[in-house]
């Protein structure tokens, strides 16, 4: 994979094909140099963005569309999500608390844990633009994580 | 991308459902229903054998959590088994590593504690 311009992938509104976009992101990450440890969070992190899609914008109807971008920055990528849905609410975005264990409501949470920039642009007349950005943490800094 | 899900009764009267291929929002009701048929049908516990799953989102965890509530309600043992260093990843994400009861294998799973 070419590790110089932008990469997109248009998929249908229906969960089946979620594992095609992670493919395509899993790709993009290994080549602009993430670590397998970090290429695994960011694929979770877009699959539930687009999840979220689906079960939040379009509200499970299979018959829209996504429109994932990938587009190199200087010290990582920069994620897109289009879609042509509902736009969200503040609250149905916003992270739940982790101190209580029930199902549900963690999607949010994995995108704002794993990314560096989360930002919701409704202001296409249609829809939303969700902008994701993830930086490649300095060799020395990963060094000392690990 | 095909999910393969079965369910097992060991001689001991546990339960395993054994899950392989990848859980995800299209995936995991799947998961959801086997599991919810395998607990209904009693066994003192039942041991979800993760080995083959190379990946599990929010979906999948949210599936397991249902799965653990319901045999804290009734009294039964809930564990997880094989889960790669992805799956667990996901785990440790949502500080849910030391929720559940994990181990390395089914064999282990299964035996007393």
């Amino acid at each position: 994979m070419a590790a110089g311009g932008s990469v997109s992938i248009r998929i249908p509104s229906d969960a089946k094909h979620l594992y095609l976009m992670r493919r395509l992101v899993q790709e993009v990450s290994l080549a602009h140099g993430f670590p397998e440890e970090e290429v695994r969070r960011i694929v979770l992190a877009m699959d539930e963005a687009c999840s979220n899609v689906i079960r939040h914008a379009y509200e499970g109807d299979p018959g829209g569309s996504i429109d994932i971008e990938a587009e190199p920055i200087e010290d990582g990528l920069r994620f897109t999500v289009i879609d042509q849905g509902r736009k969200p609410d503040a609250a149905a975005i916003a992270a739940r608390a982790l101190d209580e264990v029930r199902p549900g409501g963690l999607g949010t949470h994995f995108i704002q844990m794993v990314m560096d920039e989360v930002r919701y642009d409704t202001s296409p007349e249609r829809g939303t633009r969700l902008c994701l950005l993830k930086r490649r943490k300095a060799r020395g800094a990963q060094e000392k994580k690990g | 991308m095909d999910i393969h899900v079965t369910v097992e009764r060991t001689d001991e009267g546990h339960g395993v459902l054994e899950v392989r291929g990848e859980i995800d929002m299209h995936s995991s009701p799947r998961v959801r229903e086997a599991q919810i048929k395998l607990l209904k049908e009693g066994a003192r516990r039942v041991v979800v054998d993760l080995s083959g799953v190379a990946y599990m989102d929010s979906s999948g965890i949210a599936t397991l959590i249902e799965g653990l509530q319901w045999s804290r309600r009734e009294g039964r043992d809930f564990r997880l088994a094989g889960l790669s260093p992805a799956v667990r990843d996901v785990f440790e994400l949502a500080r849910l590593a030391e929720v559940f009861e994990i181990f390395s294998t089914r064999d282990e799973a299964l035996k007393d504690a």
